[in-house]
């Protein structure tokens, strides 16, 4: 036995776990488990009681929202790459996800629980920076409360939720019918926390030249870094160099703690491939 | 109030217990149930000694409360059935040396069973996908050539599926297999 004691109890409903999150200023929500429990486990974290949300089938739901899509909290993160409807409309966050750990950490992990603990190598927060992804929260004293993904991530394993918000649904814009979307990143092995990853979107105009690119990095600083600026490639149908010079643009906004010109090395070769799959895909799509 | 009661099937027998909330799954089912198949290396999710399937899902038992699997049915390696693929991944893991001190081996069968009983793989998983999804479990012993050479004899691809293909899809469904690389 590992963790210091603690009760437990599983919440039946959202609005059941947000009233037990109330009562109890020294409790805290259990999702998949895959971060609170190896903080537990090494006693880096002694809740007095855990409210288990895992479990929550009312937020284990995907609904197809037009132009964007509403994500539950505790939709796995193996949902990701196996739902049709989720490949379908985010295939970045499915190619994202598959970067995360192992199949067994995937089956457990969940987007609410990813999110909420902010690690700044995690897939998933930069893919939500990336598409201008919008999350849900609700407690009793607040109610509920929309906030950007961009201003979601504070730093190192923190991010806007105050500790009696439930993260309950996240929203994420779908692709335009030109854009395409790329994801790579770095790792020793795989499944490891990368030493630095890329997520793009590129979208074209019917003619073919681009319109706008979107992109982010991660493991870069202390939380998920949206690039932008740097020379426009607006009009232009860039070749590989172009995208290169962009990337090496683009990581010199990033200051890695550590080690930081190799980060920014790895960052840049990541970025420049997450670039130019996103512009293939846009290409392939129908841009031309 | 630090006790909870927790109830579910573990190799298709219905336990029911009375145990401290801070319990592991891991432990509940060495301790309280005896079976010592499923093993505890670094309890921090990062070796994989401890998979057991819940609801037929791989999950790290060290990293799951028997709380949180109250009410789900569990496999541990002992539950394995003993026909079919299992059998057969049995047999060419010992075969193919596949194991050394066996402490790594009951979480690699329960990872490769649950990627050889993938009900919406659309085709054998090829050598590049064995590996990715073993990467999640250690071997301290046996350099991992056997083990992967094992599994996809029972899987009995190899060769038929491209290279840099994704882990089939488990649990999404028919047609789980469509969209990367495909805009909507
Ligand atoms: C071996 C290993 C390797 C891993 N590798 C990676 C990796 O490569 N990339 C990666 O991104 N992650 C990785 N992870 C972490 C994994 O993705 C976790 O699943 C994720 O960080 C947390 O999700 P969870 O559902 O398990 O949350 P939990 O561990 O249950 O909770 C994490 C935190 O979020 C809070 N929380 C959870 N849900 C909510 C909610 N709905 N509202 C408010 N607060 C909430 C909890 O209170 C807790 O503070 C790895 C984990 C392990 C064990
Ligand atoms: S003991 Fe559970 S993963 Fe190592
Ligand atoms: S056989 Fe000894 S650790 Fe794998």
């Amino acid at each position: 036995m590992k963790p210091a004691p603690f009760a437990y109890v599983r919440a039946d409903t959202a609005a059941d776990a947000i009233a037990l999150i109330d009562e109890d200023p020294d409790a805290k929500f259990l999702a998949g488990g895959q971060s609170l429990l190896t903080l537990m486990n090494l006693r880096l974290a002694r809740p007095a009681r855990v409210v288990d949300i895992g479990g929550l089938g009312e937020l284990n739901r995907v609904f197809d929202d037009a132009d964007s899509v509403l994500v539950g909290a505790t939709v796995r993160h193996r949902a990701f790459e196996t739902d049709p409807l989720l490949r379908r409309l985010v295939p970045l966050a499915a190619d994202a996800a598959r970067h995360i750990g192992h199949v067994a950490i995937r089956n457990q992990g969940t987007l609410g629980g990813t999110l909420a603990h902010a690690d700044p190598a995690a897939e998933l927060p930069l893919v939500m920076v990336t598409l201008g992804a919008t999350m849900y929260a609700e407690s009793r004293r607040r109610g509920r409360r929309a906030i950007p993904a961009q201003d979601f991530f504070v730093s190192h394993y923190t991010s806007e939720l105050e500790p009696d918000e439930l993260l309950t649904w996240v929203r994420i814009p779908t692709l335009l019918p030109r854009e395409g979307w790329g994801f790579v990143e770095y790792a020793r092995r795989h499944g490891d926390f990368a030493i630095a990853g890329a997520a793009a979107v590129v979208g074209l105009r019917p003619d073919g030249t681009v319109e706008r690119v979107r992109a982010g990095l991660l493991n870069v600083g202390d939380r998920p870094l949206l690039v932008s600026g740097g020379a426009s490639m607006s009009g232009c149908r860039p070749d590989d160099e172009l995208w290169r010079d962009l990337a090496g643009e683009w990581v010199r906004q990033a200051n890695p703690p550590e080690n930081a010109d190799y980060v920014r090395d790895v960052a840049r070769a990541a970025l420049t491939r997450a670039l130019r799959a996103a512009y293939d895909r846009a290409v392939s799509a129908g841009g031309e | 109030m630090d006790h909870v009661s927790v109830r579910m099937t573990v190799n298709g027998v219905l336990v029911e217990r009375q145990v401290p909330a801070r319990t592991s799954l891991a432990d509940f089912v060495r301790d309280e149930l005896g079976l010592t198949g499923t093993h505890l290396g670094c309890e921090h999710g990062v070796c994989g000694a401890c998979a057991v399937l819940v609801d037929g899902s791989s999950v790290r038992s060290c990293l799951m409360l028997a709380a949180q699997a109250s009410g789900a049915e569990v496999t541990t390696v002992e539950g394995l059935p003993h026909s079919g693929r299992t059998a057969r991944l049995r047999d060419a893991m010992s075969r193919h040396h596949g194991l050394q001190c066996g402490f790594c081996t009951s979480g690699f069968l329960i990872t490769a069973t649950e990627l050889l009983t993938d009900a919406d793989a659309v085709e054998a998983p090829d050598e590049g996908t064995v590996r990715e999804v073993l990467s999640g479990n250690v071997c301290r012993c046996t350099g991992y050539q056997g083990i992967v050479r094992a599994v996809l004899e029972v899987a009995g691809g190899g060769a038929t599926a491209p290279s840099g293909g994704e882990p089939a899809a488990r649990g999404g469904g028919p047609g789980a297999a469509a969209t990367a690389g495909q805009q909507r």
